[in-house]
Formats: structure tokens, sequence, C-alpha cells
């Protein structure tokens, strides 16, 4: 009894840090509608940060104030950020913001290596808080206590903010509907800047308060991620009581949890959030949207078949890569063939979210499904190359069939948590079923045929392959069903009103989308010559939403240039500097200002087609 | 002969009886407009016809056959086309698409993935678009339509499936007062020429007496008057709680969604 | 400001050796292709590339190899078996590299392992610790500088032998490191003393370990002694966690790799105190070749050696020992040059043994504790890696042989 005690009091101290973040994240999203991927950067950066001011400044007042003045120092940055580049990208189309936290992230990452140095750095504990005091004849260190009472300090502060100002009354206006704020004469700008610095003040403060407690390290951002991401969708985004009682529930459960199962912390709270979801479609106690928001990808301009001069510039490309071994060594074909592997990945990722509306943050599920298809193929049955790329993808089409069944009863950004919930339970599995994945050691001696391995044979058959499904995409999209596909992210009412079985079309979009990865990843198996869980990993997903965006989600092109920039650049930037986090992350955050509307709908914007031209290429 | 006929349908939300054991019909080939005051429960009642809403009781008949507790899209497939209050299209399409699209669904064609969606059924949808002439526009992307046209695009595509009834929901709302009458004799003339029966709401109430062969008026969720045009302007009853309250027509309070 | 000098410096460099690197010293140079994981985990590389560096550059001043001098061309893998394989193609297509060498994670160790096995080129794997990678995935491609799990944890099981303690608890992250660590310390201290009970073991999720519970769950189970594999800021959470809730209190714990500086100094002065640990205690090991390396490693770098700069000191070192020998540079005379080949590193003579290409290089047992607020090993003593190693039989069988 005294140790079930003093384990729920472990889960309250955990749960309170874990709010903290996700409180800052959830207010956020709620107001802003950004997913801001950078929230897990500032949490590292108040822990830096209060880390050189507790060392500089001595006594407790030097400690808390090093704490309070480290969460402030971040919140201020984090306003510049949003005055500077946010602001300047609200109207483009949503995720593009993603787009640019991303970037922030990997400059902050980078910096933060510089500034700082490399190694773990161990702050201060806290002065006067540095023991235990005797629970039940156990020692649990007073420094916990505080944290379990900083959680609900918090939530009540906040709930004082939203109930009891005039501008936390607006704020929560604004969650609810924020065309009836800026309707009230409200300088919605501002009230942006000032909720993103709270959320940002926020993550830094829950970063801060670990000093005491953890290392403070370049890796903290990954760690927290996702996990922010994960309790503000089981609560309900931007509903704050929600990620406090997430909070709570996945502390709980994870510290009994390792009693009876000392590995299930690496798949718990994906296993909570997928159950959640499939109960309650907003989070505990999220509601659905009073104004159903705009499907992401939906637009004014048509997708419009090529015209003359694309189609031109098509067959030049094409023969650009059918001629390339002719003058490229066998490295350039390499990564050539690696380029193709993505334009396809890409393309079935845009398949999903540009045409059908689902944004999915798992979409490497499919990827790494094909690829493991292949490997335990080759191991199992020693299967040859020619039968392994037809039968592999089917893997990954079974895991869309069921992932898929359960997601397109969601939407917006629910929808894409599930598949991210869906793609770290695949990931967790393949990287602990030691016997058959080989877990994280991954699975070894996957290459191609006699025929196809040399460098020259390998990228002509990619070619192939490749150029092949990505006609077939190009073809579902202008086909009856790529219609209808795009018809429900359009329009659900209008979609069920002329008998279309939404649910059914969105499934079987799903299934496609994910058939096409799962056979990006067979090809990527044989190029690489082994596969690991990376392969399945939530960084793959996110480089897959980079390419599409960066490239531009409104025209078919857009995702396959996106891929073809983004892995090329990123090949060379790594090839040739360890600091290529820093100028990978300062070139996006330049392309997403420069061209919100990615790359392709840029050219296309400039020097493209106009409305006329496409009447007059259908006459 | 009736087309449709509707008997004890009700909803409830909460306590509030949004729409109270209505019975009426359809006759085949008439246009039968459906009025009252804002919150009377015009909307609840239009999306319960289509499925939209699921009744809490009643019944639904369209041509003998049991309706209620259909999805909305096996009711059109039985032949009720449906056009919103706020107009809803697929944005990111042509006009022509538009149509095209609903004759697609029409014809079963929805998970095909063979042909070019956008050469199938063009002459049929050219055709649908003359009809509401519309067809100067064909190629037009949807989402830089006037609201009008939108309006008229939307009649076409309720008329892709060869409906047995048309519900339009407040089909002249947000139009020119010159508009609404060519959309109403528009639409009057299409019910001639096919032979389908068309309900709809109006708030305009010049739109409703002129074009309505019947009128029906709902307050508070029950049906109050039932009659001629003739007879309802001279209903006692219906003037002192509608026509006498001067009440802005806007949105219904519920079941827009 | 240095560091945005660095930052330039490292950008216009890596784009200048890019372009320079095919043409200038083509000829009259013996290129070797590195990869690591430098932006991932700078903390570990940084001082492993610092080794490498100096070895080079002794080797190169001595007059190379034949009169030809070594060309190191560089890369990083990002963390990723992906980009590593990337590398590893673009160093031998591209560049022409003679030999690989390099990489810290074990899967990406084993990733470039198997590439090298399909291209038919020399790999010198440096720092990952898999027994797979020369154990039952090994082949003739791969050589591996380091000792492997298996050696730590016979090492610590050894000492641990000798400890009274009957009830044992293990604490490891929750991948295949962890894992077969645990399982080869079971194994061995189970045949040592079959007394031994195994009353508890937590599998946090690496880096990510909610130390507050674990501490307590282990606690739970009362154990005389804990083994520990966690590392990093686990490591860190861990013994915090345990120091303030007296998980340690009365208990022994063995810990692998805790005593390399790169653990124990970021602990500061609350590094563990009385732990039986395998690490590097760089402060003070008296040896001729030991204060030699690290004499010029401090005049270098300004910094004192970690293990990893051991490591790619040796590595350097072990690949030059294979060229040297070599009588061509194709991959069957290296392959034949390395097999027993002796080559020197800062802990002493080591060779890679011809039966699976593992070199014998061992590690140091001690104890640690605070000198100057600081953590250090005492007491410790120095075990050779072909003591502990799994017989060429052993291997064998494991290779399916």
């Amino acid at each position: 009894m005294d140790f079930l005690f003093i384990q729920f009091l472990n889960g309250l101290s955990s749960a309170s840090s874990l709010f903290l973040v996700a409180s800052g994240l959830s207010i956020i999203f709620g107001v802003t509608h950004i997913t801001n991927f950078a929230h897990g950067a500032f949490y590292m950066l108040g822990a830096y940060v209060a880390y050189t001011l507790t060392e500089a400044w001595m006594g407790a007042i030097g400690f808390w104030g090093g704490i309070i003045v480290a969460a402030g120092t971040v919140a201020l940055f984090g306003a510049l950020i949003e005055i500077i580049l946010l602001r300047r990208i609200y109207r483009s189309p949503e995720l593009f913001q993603l787009l640019a936290t991303f970037g922030i992230t990997l400059i902050i990452e980078d910096l933060v290596i510089q500034v700082w140095g490399a190694e773990d750095l161990l702050g201060r504990r806290a002065p006067g808080l540095d023991g235990a005091i005797d629970i039940f004849g156990q020692a649990f260190p007073t420094y916990e206590l505080v944290l379990i009472a900083l959680g609900p300090i918090c939530l009540c502060a906040l709930w004082l903010l939203f109930n009891r100002t005039r501008w936390g009354v607006l704020v929560r206006a604004a969650t609810q509907d924020r065309m009836m704020v800026s309707a009230l004469g409200v300088n919605q700008a501002w009230l942006f800047t000032g909720v993103f610095t709270l959320g940002v003040f926020l993550a830094a403060l829950g970063g801060a308060v670990q000093i005491p407690r953890d290392a403070v390290h370049n890796a903290m951002d990954l760690q927290i991620i996702v996990e922010a991401f994960v309790i503000v969708v089981i609560g309900g985004f931007g509903n704050v009581l929600g990620a406090f009682l997430a909070s709570f529930i996945i502390a709980e459960l994870n510290s009994f949890g390792i009693l009876l199962f000392p590995k299930i912390s690496m798949i718990l709270m994906f296993i909570v959030m997928a159950l959640v979801l499939v109960v309650r479609p907003y989070g505990l106690l999220g509601k659905a949207e009073t104004h159903a928001r705009t499907a992401l990808g939906n637009v004014v301009r048509p997708l419009a078949p090529l015209t003359r001069k694309a189609k031109n510039w098509v067959l030049a490309a094409l023969l650009v890569f059918l001629i390339l071994p002719i003058f490229a060594d066998d490295f350039v074909l390499n990564v050539g063939s690696e380029i193709l592997i993505f334009a396809l990945f890409a393309a079935s990722l845009h398949l999903m979210m540009g045409v059908g509306g689902m944004v999915s943050f798992g979409h490497a599920a499919y990827f790494g499904l094909g690829a493991y298809g292949v490997a335990l193929l080759v191991k199992f049955l020693n299967m040859p190359m020619e039968a392994a790329i037809v039968i592999a993808p089917l893997l990954a089409i079974a895991g869309a069939i069921i992932f898929g069944w359960f997601c397109v009863r969601l939407s917006g950004v629910y929808l894409a948590m599930l598949t991210l919930a869906f793609a770290q339970i695949s990931w967790s599995i393949i990287f602990q079923w030691d016997d058959v994945t080989g877990g994280d050691n991954g699975l070894l001696g996957i290459w191609p045929s006699e025929w196809a391995s040399n460098q020259q044979a390998f990228y002509y058959m990619t070619l192939v392959i490749v150029i092949a499904a990505l006609y077939a995409i190009r073809r579902i999209i202008f086909s009856p069903f790529g219609y209808t596909l795009r018809g429900c992210r359009d329009s659900l009412l209008r979609a069920d009103a002329i008998g279309i079985d939404r649910l059914r079309i969105q499934w079987f979009g799903f299934v496609l989308a994910g058939s096409f990865s799962g056979l990006a990843g067979v090809l990527y198996a044989y190029l690489k010559g082994s596969v690991f869980p990376d392969y399945i990993s939530i960084p793959l997903s996110v480089d897959g939403l980079v390419m599409v965006l960066l490239g531009g989600i409104q025209t078919v092109a857009g995702p396959i240039i996106g891929a073809g920039v983004f892995k090329a650049l990123s090949t060379i930037i790594i090839s040739h500097t360890e600091f290529w986090k820093i100028i990978l992350g300062a070139f996006i955050v330049i392309l997403v200002v420069a061209f919100p509307q990615g790359i392709v709908g840029f050219f296309l914007e400039r020097f493209g087609s106009k409305e006329e031209d496409i009447a007059e290429e259908k006459q | 002969m009736s087309s449709l006929v509707v008997k004890g349908l009700s909803k409830y939300f909460g306590g509030v009886k949004a729409v109270n054991n209505v019975d009426f019909e359809v006759q085949k080939g008439e246009l039968l407009a459906l009025i009252g005051p804002n919150g009377a429960g015009k909307s609840t009642c239009f999306n319960m016809l289509n499925g939209q809403l699921a009744a809490d009781a009643g019944s639904i008949k369209l041509f003998d056959e049991e309706i209620i507790g259909l999805q909305p899209r096996q009711v059109w497939r039985k032949g009720v086309g449906r056009t919103f209050q706020i107009a809803a299209t697929f944005t990111s399409m042509s006009v022509i698409e538009n149509v095209q699209m609903a004759i697609i669904s029409y014809h079963k064609r929805l998970l095909s993935m063979l042909p070019f969606a956008g050469s199938l059924y063009k002459e049929e949808a050219y055709e649908l678009l003359e009809l509401v002439s519309m067809e100067d526009q064909a190629n037009r992307p949807c989402g830089m339509l006037a609201y009008g046209d939108v309006k008229r695009l939307e009649l076409a595509i309720a008329l892709a499936n060869d409906p047995k009834i048309l519900l339009m929901d407040e089909p002249a709302a947000g139009m020119a007062p010159n508009e609404r009458i060519a959309l109403m004799q528009l639409t009057a003339d299409i019910v001639k020429d096919k032979g389908i029966s068309v309900l709809f709401t109006e708030h305009d109430m010049d739109v409703v007496f002129s074009h309505a062969n019947r009128v029906m008026v709902l307050n508070r969720g029950e049906v109050i008057a039932l009659g001629l045009p003739s007879e309802i302007r001279e209903n006692e009853e219906v003037q002192s709680i509608y026509l006498g309250t001067g009440a802005v027509y806007d949105e219904e309070l519920v079941g827009n969604a | 400001m240095i560091s945005r000098r660095r930052l330039i410096g490292g950008v216009i460099g890596g784009v200048l050796t890019a372009m320079t690197a095919q043409n200038a010293l083509a000829a009259d140079t013996i290129k070797v292709g590195e990869i690591n994981s430098y932006s991932k985990l700078p903390a570990f590389t940084v001082p492993y590339r610092n080794g490498w560096q100096l070895a080079l550059e002794e080797i190169n001043a001595a007059g190379g190899i034949n009169g030809k001098k070594i060309e190191v061309i560089s890369k990083d893998d990002a963390g990723k078996p992906g980009e590593a394989v990337t590398a590893a193609n673009e160093l031998v297509s591209k560049d022409g590299v003679s030999i690989l060498m390099g990489t810290f994670f074990s899967h990406i160790g084993l990733a470039v392992s198997d590439f090298s096995k399909q291209k038919k080129v020399v790999f010198v794997a440096a720092e990952p610790l898999s027994d797979a990678l020369t154990g039952a995935k090994g082949h003739e491609y791969v050589f591996r500088v380091r000792p492997p799990v298996i050696v730590q944890a016979a090492i610590l099981a050894d000492a641990a032998a000798k400890l009274p303690a009957k009830r044992w608890a293990t604490i490891a992250p929750n991948y295949e490191y962890g894992k077969s660590s645990v399982e080869a310390f079971k194994k061995l201290l189970s045949a040592k003393r079959p007394d031994i009970e195994w009353v508890d073991e937590q599998w946090p999720t690496l880096f990510k370990m909610d130390a507050g519970s674990t501490v307590q769950a282990i606690s739970r189970a009362e154990p005389e002694a804990i083994f520990n594999v966690t590392f990093g800021s686990d490591l860190t959470k861990f013994v915090r966690e345990g120091t303030t809730r007296n998980l340690f209190e009365g208990r022994s714990v063995v810990s692998m790799l805790t005593g390399e500086p790169e653990y124990l100094d970021a602990m500061k002065e609350e590094a563990p105190v009385g732990w039986l640990v395998t690490g590097y205690p760089e402060y003070s090991i008296d040896t001729p070749e030991h204060n030699a390396f690290k004499k010029s490693y401090e005049a270098k770098f300004n910094d004192y050696p970690r293990l990893g700069s051991v490591v790619g000191y040796s590595t350097m070192k072990a690949t030059a020992a294979i060229l040297a020998h070599a009588k061509s540079l194709s991959a069957e005379d290296l392959i034949k040059a390395g097999e027993g080949v002796k080559f020197d590193t800062p802990l002493g003579e080591v060779s890679f043994r011809p039966g699976d290409h593992q070199s014998t290089m061992g590690a140091y047992i001690g104890t640690t504790a605070l000198k100057d607020g600081k953590g250090v090993m005492v007491d410790w003593s120095y075990k050779d890696g072909g003591q502990y190693l799994p017989s060429i039989e052993e291997i064998k069988k494991q290779r399916g042989m």
C-alpha cells in the first residue's frame, strides 16, 4: 500500500512535467492552429538558459529567479519568431507552419551545440530541496513534491487567466471561433503573438524545472515533442483541462505499468492515444469544431491536366533521367535512385493528404512495412527479388487496410495523430521483436538479384518502377475515383448528397496511398541492402511531410519536385558538413517565406497557365 | 398521386420539440413551399427528409417506399435531389466537373480508376448546365463563381440523377430579386418538363406566393396550415404568428450543420 | 563568435574539400573513407575524431605507408543507417577509397558492414559494441577495434561473482545493446554463482526513462545488487533519483561503461561512489604508450582524451597497420594483411584475431570514487580483451559455419 502510494506520487510528478509542455502546445494550436513542431526545441532552450542562469546566480532566489527568467527569455525569443516568421505565413496552407517550425527546430538544435557544447550538462539541484522526506518509510525527493504542486498551480493560473481576464476570454473565444473574434474588432495578430508567447513560456518553464532532476542535453527536444503532441491529442486540442487529465492518465499508467510490463513505456502512450481516438474522435474533452475548417489542400485552382508546355518539360525531365547513366558515376546513380524512391514516397503521401485531405504523421509506417516485407521474405523464404518486389507491398497494404479503417473515421489533426499512433505501434513491434525482425540491429543482406546488382541496372529498374507508379498515381488522381476522393475533401456535405460513401472512398484512398508507399519501401530496402526500424520511424514520416509541403501540396508535380529538392539538398549538405541541420533548417525557413505555395505552386503562379489556358487546353 | 408521404415526423433536441409530429404529402409535379419563422423547424425537417439528421419518430415514404433511417447517399440513390441553404460544391473542380461527378456517381462508377473523369459524361453534364443556363461558365473553377451561379450549379447537380423529388433549402437566398425570380421560374419550368416534385423553403414571400403550387406553414415544429397560396395568404393564424412579426428571416438556430 | 566562424569554416571547408578531393592528391596518397554520427552524437564523436586525426598526423609525419600519405575523407551519417550507406557508397564509388572505417551505433555499424560485404570493401568498425558485428553477422570484410558487449559484461561478471550479493536486479535501456548486455551478464554470473537470484528487471525506453518510478520499482524488489546498463542522460537521472531515494545505500552496483569520462564527467560532483564499472581512467594510467598519447592529445586539442579518443586513435592505427602490411590495395590482400596484424594503441599493443577479425583490445575495470568534486575510477586494472572473447569455435557456431 505504502509502495503504491509512492508510485502514485511518482506518477504525479511526471504528470506535472508533461502537463507544462503539453498545455502550451495545446493553447498555441487551439488559437493559432499552428502545429508547433518547435515546441520541444523551446523546452530544450528553457533548460539550457536556466542552466546558465542558475549556475551564475546563487541561492534559492538565484535558482528560482533563474528558472523564471529563463522561461521569460525563451518566451520573448518565441514571440520574436512569431512576429518575424510565423506572421508571414498564417495565410499559407495549413501545416505550412509545421514546416517552418520544423526548420526552426533544426536551427535551434545546432545552435544549442554551438553555444553550450555537445556534452550533457548537469544543472544545479534546487537549494533546500535537494534532499528527501520520509513518506511511509520511503525516501521521496522534496523537489518532486514541488513539481507535483506545479502542475495544478499552473492549471489554476491558466484557468484564472482564461476566465477572469478580458484577454483570456478573447483567447477562449478565438479557440472556438476565430472569425467571430476578428469580427469583434480585436487585433488578431497581437492576440496570436500573445498566445504563442504564453505557450512558449510554458514549454520553456517545463524544460527549466527539469534541470535538478535530468541532464541538460541536445536531444531533449525530440524526447518531449512527440509525447507533448500525444498528450494534447488525448486531452483534446485547445483544451487545457484535457491536457491535464491526459498527462495524469499517461503518467500514472506508465508508473504502474512498468511494475508489470517493464518494457511498456516505449509504446504505452500510443496505445492509449489510439484507444481514446477510436472511442472519442476528438480526444477526452475536445469538441467537434463548430466551423468545419477547410481541409488541407483545398484550393480554388482546380487540378489541371498538363498543358503542352508542361508536357514538354516532363518529357525533357524523363529524357534526362534516361540518359543520366551515360555521364554520371555510380554514386550519382545511387543518389538518383534514392531520389526516385522518395519521389514515389512523397507522391503517395500527397495522394493521401493533398488529394484525399487526410494528413498523415505516420506515413513511414507503410514505407517501413514494405521494406520489412522484403526483408522477411528474403530472410525466411529466400525469395528472389523479382517475386519479393511484387509480394512485399502486401504487408504495407495489409497495414493500410487495418489502420485506415480506423483513421478515416476521424478527421483533421486527430486523424493525423492516429496515423502516428499506428506508425509508432508498428515501429515498436519491429523494434522489439528480435527473433523475427532483428530488433534495432535490423535485417541484413537484402541485395538485388545478380542482373540488377550493378548501380546502372538498379537505377534503370528503379526508374521504370517509379515512373510507372507515378504515372499510375497521376492517372488515379484524374480518374473518377481520384475526383471522388477530392470531392470528399472539398465538401463532405455535397459528397454525401450525391451518393458518395465517404468512408469507403477514403479508406480505399488510404490503402492506395499506403500501397505506393510500401512499394517505395521495397525499393529502398534493395537500395540500402538492409532494413532498420529507422525506416518506419517518425523522422522519416516528417521527411515525407517536408517533401510534400516544400514542393507544394496543390499540384501533382509538387511532391515529386519537393522530394527531389529535399533529398538532393540534404544528401549534398550532409556529405559536406556536419552542421547540416542549421543550413537545412535555414533553407527550409527561407523557402517557406519565399514560396508559401511550395516550389511548384510558386512557379505555376509566376509562369504557369492562367484560368484561360486551362479552358483552352480542355477544348 | 403523392410522390412523398410524411407521417408523424418528429425531432427533439433535449426538451425542445424542433419538429413535432409533422404530416404532409408532396404531390407529383407540384412545387410545395415550406415556410415559417426563425426556428420553426424548416431546416431540421429538411435534414431529416434526406437522412442527414436521424428522426426520432415518424415515417417518410417515397413512392410507398420507407426511406427513414437511410443515409443521405442512400436517399439520393432513391431519387431525392438536394440543394443547400449555404451552397456546397466541390470547390477544387470546375463547374462542369461538379456536374460530371454527380453523373458518375449516378452511374456507380466512383471507384473506376481507368478513364479520365474529365471526359466522362461531358455531354450529359453540358446539357444539364444548358438547362440552368450555366454552359458559358462550364470550365470556370467552381470557387470563382458568383453566389447566384453556384445556386444554379447546385440545381444542375441535383438534377443529375433524374430525381423524382427535389429538396431545395432556400434556393434563392442571397440572390438579387431579379435573379430569384429567374431561378424559381427556371425551377418551375424544369419541374413541369420532367414531371418531378419540389419541396422548398424560402423566406421571400414574393417568391413563395408567385411560384409555389401549395404552401405549408411550420411554427414551433408543428404544421399550422397547409393549402393553396391564396388560402395561406388569408389565414389569420399565419398572419398573426408569422407574417405579422416582422421577423428577420435569417439562418435558423438548428439544422445548419 | 567562435562558433559561427567554425560553422562557416566548416561549410566552406567542406565544399572545398569536396571539389578538390578527387583530383588533387590522387596518385600519391592512399584514401581512407571514414563515417560517423558527428551531428547526432557530437559529445562522443568529436573526441573520436580528434583521436583519429592525431593518429593520422603521426602516421603521415612518419612518412605514411610505404612512402604514400594517408588521406582520410570523413562523412557524417546523421545517425541514420540509410545515410551511412549513402555515405559509404559515395566514399567507395565517387571518392575511390581503399578502405572504410568508423561508425558508433551498432545498427549503423552493421549496415556499413553489410554494405562492405556486398561491395567487397574492407571496413574497420570503430565503436559499435554489438556482439553480432564480429559474431553472428561477422564476415571476412569487417574488422572491429573496440571490445564488444560480451567482453565488457564478462569482465564485470568476473568481479561481480566475488560480491556477496545474492539478489540481483537489472536496469538497461530497451534496445539491443541493453538487452544483450543483460543477457550476457546474467548468463555469465549465473554460471559462476548458481545461488544467485534475479529479482527484478527494468527496461526504460532509451533516453526517456521515468526515473522516479523506475527507481521505486527496483527498490521494491529489495535487491542486494544492481546491474546497470543505462548511460548518458538516463544514467544521470537514474543516479540522481537513486541517490535521493537511497536506492544505492547498502547495495552493490555493477555498471557498464560508467567509468568512461564521457559518462562519468557529465555527473560532476554527483557521480556515484563505490560502483564497480568498466571505463577509462585516463588520469591515472601510467604507461609509456598512454603517456605519449595523452601528452600529444592534450597539446593538440587542449582537452583531455576520452575513451572515444582512444578508439578513434586506435582505429586509425589499425587501418594504417592493415594498409602497411598489405601487398596491394585489393580487398583480398587487405584482409590477408589484417588477420592477426598487431597495432599500437594507447592501451598497449593489440591485434585482430584471424578467426573473427575482432581486436583483442580490452577494458579497464575499477571502482568509482569522488576526487576534487569529480568522479574517478580507483583500484582499477586493465583486462585484456583476448581473455574474454568467445572462442573461434564458438564464433563459427554463431555464424552457422
